[in-house]
């Protein structure tokens, strides 16, 4: 089965032969995979190697001169090495590029906190005028990296290996509702839903799917609200989105459970993702007791 | 065309004045002008851009990087008639288009934001690719950087890549006032031309001499130092 990297290769290869416009900065990582693209294509799939401050100012000026650029390499790299590039020579130039990271929270365990991006979205949180996109499953990653790059704001793509056994349809941005309930409402963003299907089973609660979370879908979450008790289960750290919660229910006394990566601790430990899951609560077990204490408390 | 009645209008003599605008000083200390006459240079002898052409594809580009102390750069942008020579007077009021660092977004022939430094290389190493990409061979992009903000690594890999990449619509322009911290030993040019570009080091206040250091060999990206007096205070 392809991964979301594999789907991203093959879409983004599509697009370069498709769209003038689009271009492909690298910083060494997944450059084995597009070699083809970068023969079919030697002036727009630009490989600039280990320089990833240059790989953001490049898609910058890629994009001053009319391109949609599409910059790739490991979260840690693309969202926080270089965020001061990633503030300054998009939104504030007035242009924008689809950034496609792969990595995400801890896909690679064993690599250990230089290769974990917890803190990507709540980096990308703090710039105006970006859509975030985190598929949760391979076949989801066609269609959004498409509506990106179709798209004149900059958007953020956050590939993972983890995965949903099934794709939905994210052809729309708004949440997904996966299902009705009357006991409160959960928000699984991307590669979570599974986890959380099988956490609120006969737990009598709606399950909104989020796979584009920002702009995030307020209209849906208020809209289908019926006791107001939220909880946010993140791939990411927690309550990345609690802010646009509180924004979306100003107005109706409510209780929220942000769950995700913790911010207060560095686990400093190996091993594999699940093991991870594990240790914070993520997994389908860890869920379901957080949430049943939360909807019982 | 306005922008030639403009020209013969305004000189390089009347910039004091137009900085005096910008400043409300009329004598101001010349070296916070280190950008003055590479400036000049550049707009009246080398960029082909004009207001008219600001935004055709074909334009050069020129990115101030250093953005710092802009004065000499809007004053010549004033004097060449992208911006309105009244418009000089707001510097850095509230709704001023004008910033204590330019704002592309806000402001008539300004290629790129800038302010913080070590972003303006790796961009014009973008924007020279993507002229590229797409045939026109006709445009060269310009990016003017100081020797103190040489220090930023972000510079360093952009000077790397564009010598590999042999990029050669690429020009970059140091101002060199001995300001950076630690020195450059081995000399600012030396940096350039081991990655593979091609260089020039002049007297920057020397129109003459810069006018031809401009002048770029064929097949590599081009470096002109541009050294003037140390800055003091």
């Amino acid at each position: 089965m392809p991964t979301m990297r594999d789907s991203f290769v093959r879409v983004t290869s599509d697009l370069l032969t498709e769209d003038p416009r689009s271009a492909l900065v690298l910083a060494d990582i997944s450059a084995d995979q597009f070699v083809a693209a970068a023969q079919a294509h030697p002036h727009r799939v630009i490989n600039v190697g280990i320089r990833e401050q240059l790989a953001i100012g490049t898609a910058a000026g890629l994009a001053l001169t009319g391109f949609r650029p599409i910059v790739h390499t490991y979260a840690s790299f693309l969202v926080e090495r270089p965020f001061e590039q990633v503030k300054l020579d998009f939104g504030h130039q007035g242009v924008g590029a689809v950034l496609v990271s792969v990595g995400a929270s801890y896909d690679w365990a064993a690599g250990g906190r230089t290769h974990h991006a917890p803190g990507d979205v709540a980096l990308m949180d703090t710039l105006p005028g970006w859509t975030v996109h985190v598929p949760g499953h391979a076949a989801e990653v066609e269609p959004l990296l498409r509506r990106a790059t179709a798209a004149t704001e900059p958007a953020y793509i956050r590939l993972s290996e983890r995965t949903n056994a099934i794709p939905r349809d994210v052809a729309s941005p708004r949440f997904d509702v996966v299902g009705v309930g009357s006991r409160g409402t959960v928000v699984a963003v991307g590669p979570m839903l599974d986890a959380v299907l099988a956490a609120v089973e006969g737990l009598d609660m709606t399950v909104l799917y989020a796979a584009t979370v920002r702009p995030f879908d307020a209209g849906t979450l208020v809209k289908t609200l019926r006791t107001p008790a939220v909880v946010l289960v993140e791939p990411y750290l927690a309550g990345t989105s609690a802010s646009h919660v509180s924004t979306a229910l100003t107005h109706i006394p409510h209780r929220l459970l942000a769950l995700g990566v913790p911010r207060d601790v560095e686990l400093r430990r190996y091993g594999v993702p699940e093991q991870h899951d594990r240790a914070y609560g993520l997994d389908a077990r860890g869920l379901r007791q957080a949430i049943s204490a939360f909807i019982d408390g | 065309m306005t922008a030639t009645t403009v020209t013969q209008r305004t000189g390089y003599a009347e910039l004091p004045g137009l900085v005096a605008l910008l400043t409300g000083d009329e004598k101001h200390d010349r070296s916070a002008m280190s950008t003055l006459d590479v400036l000049w240079v550049l707009y009246d002898r080398v960029l082909r851009v004009s207001p008219a052409t600001a935004n055709e594809p074909d334009r050069d580009r020129f990115l101030l990087s250093k953005g710092h102390g802009p004065m000499a750069y809007y004053a010549i942008l004033a004097a060449k008639g992208f911006i309105p020579i009244d418009v000089l007077s707001s510097f850095g009021e509230f709704d001023s288009p004008l910033g204590l660092h330019p704002d592309r977004t806000s402001i008539p022939g300004v290629e790129v934001g800038s302010g913080s430094l070590g972003h303006g290389l790796p961009i014009a190493v973008g924007a020279a690719l993507g002229l590229r990409a797409q045939g026109r061979w006709r445009p060269q992009v310009f990016c003017l950087i100081g020797d103190a903000e040489l220090d930023e690594g972000s510079n360093h890999e952009a000077i790397a890549f564009a010598g590999a990449a042999a990029l050669d619509n690429l020009t970059v322009v140091v101002i060199d006032n001995s300001s950076a911290t630690h020195g450059w030993p081995g000399g600012i040019a030396t940096r350039f031309s081991v990655a593979g570009w091609s260089t020039a080091t002049v007297d920057g206040r020397d129109h003459d001499a810069l006018e031809f250091a401009f002048a770029p060999g064929p097949g590599r990206p081009h470096a002109v130092v541009a050294q003037v007096e140390r800055k003091s205070g």
